[in-house]
């Protein structure tokens, strides 16, 4: 199970910083329609908040693929750590419960 | 995909929207309490990391426009909807936060399309189709359809809360969102097909409180 997640973790931090740099730059969906039927405008200027890496891109990076590898690792390890951190809380009273343990936790839903 | 930025919802829309998401986040946090035991724990971490990293990587699709993958069938495959609905929000609100990649107002709307009405939706395709088909095509042909669901039902309430906020006719855009969409979701469905046998080739996850979801049905 660690080798597995240490492996998921990899495959993640890989996709994020090498095949980021290469991603398509065409209007997604959304932001299609909203150009072809005139109200992608209403977006502009409607920011409400500063946020670290706006457009996924590293602030004072010059190299625009470095920029958006670097944001992809650091939001895919924010991910990664908020999901966790979650997790554990949730989790928190099923300690030492082990694969043999469905039964355990019906007694202890009671 | 559907990432909706400030600007595009009208008040009752966002609100209405934060409120059935607050709602349903209420019941997948309990629900996951419930069942999430603490080895588990890891799993929920590395699918929101894949998945957003993933949503990185824009594929073309057709005529200039692009898509990338939404991740709601593939984390519902392999956690269930209710840890799913959890990941998809964290990913959500971390492009939000830190790379503004869908508005604040929007959030609410954003997560009800792609953190909650997409796993859902997902998952009764899923089970609709193989508890009517047994064996390992119709498997692949159930990923491959919620998948693509999945995506065209968020594109759906997507254009509707535009066209409820006044944004644009739903007329006008309801063509538009599904036909692109249904593009996309082919790529959704082919990614989250081949991820899907991929990790249970080389990994094999269980979903909380379910064992093998998909795996038991294997054996």
């Amino acid at each position: 199970m660690r080798k597995s997640v240490l492996l998921g973790l990899l495959i993640a931090l890989v996709v994020a910083a090498l095949l980021s740099p290469f991603a398509c730059p065409y209007p997604d969906g959304l932001e299609r329609v909203a150009e072809d039927k005139g109200f992608l405008d209403l977006a502009e200027g409607k920011e409400l908040i500063h946020v670290p890496m706006p457009d996924y891109k590293f602030p004072g990076v010059s190299n625009e693929g470095l920029a958006t590898s670097l944001s992809g690792i650091i939001g895919t390890a924010l991910v990664f750590g908020v999901m966790y951190f979650l997790g554990r809380a949730l989790a928190g009273t099923r300690r030492l419960t082990s694969s043999s343990s469905m039964q355990g936790k019906e007694e202890r839903r009671e | 995909m559907v990432h909706i930025p400030d600007g595009f919802l009208d008040p009752k829309v966002w609100v209405g929207a934060s409120a059935l998401s607050a709602g349903a986040l209420a019941g997948a946090l309990a629900q996951t309490r419930k069942a999430l035991e603490e080895r588990q724990v890891p799993v929920l971490g590395v699918m929101g990391a894949f998945i957003f990293a993933a949503q990185m990587v824009n594929f073309p699709v057709a005529g200039g426009t692009s898509g990338h993958l939404l991740g709601a069938t593939l984390a519902t495959l392999l956690l269930g909807p209710w840890s799913a609905m959890l990941v998809m929000t964290a990913v959500l609100v971390i492009q939000m936060l830190f790379f503004y990649d869908g508005g604040l107002t929007a959030l609410g709307a954003n997560v009800l399309n792609m953190a909650v009405i997409a796993p859902w939706v997902a998952y009764g395709v899923y089970r609709s189709i193989t508890g009517l088909f047994r064996g390992n095509t119709s498997r692949v042909v159930a990923i491959f359809l919620a998948s693509w669901v999945s995506v065209v039902a968020a594109a759906l309430a997507c254009s509707l809360e535009l066209a409820f906020s006044g944004t644009v006719p739903l007329g006008v855009v309801l063509p538009a969102m599904m036909g692109w969409h249904a593009l996309i979701g082919i790529g959704e469905g082919v990614i989250t097909v081949v991820a899907v046998s991929f990790i249970f080739r080389a990994i094999g996850v269980e979903q909380p409180g379910q064992r093998h979801f998909l795996a038991g049905e294997k054996k």
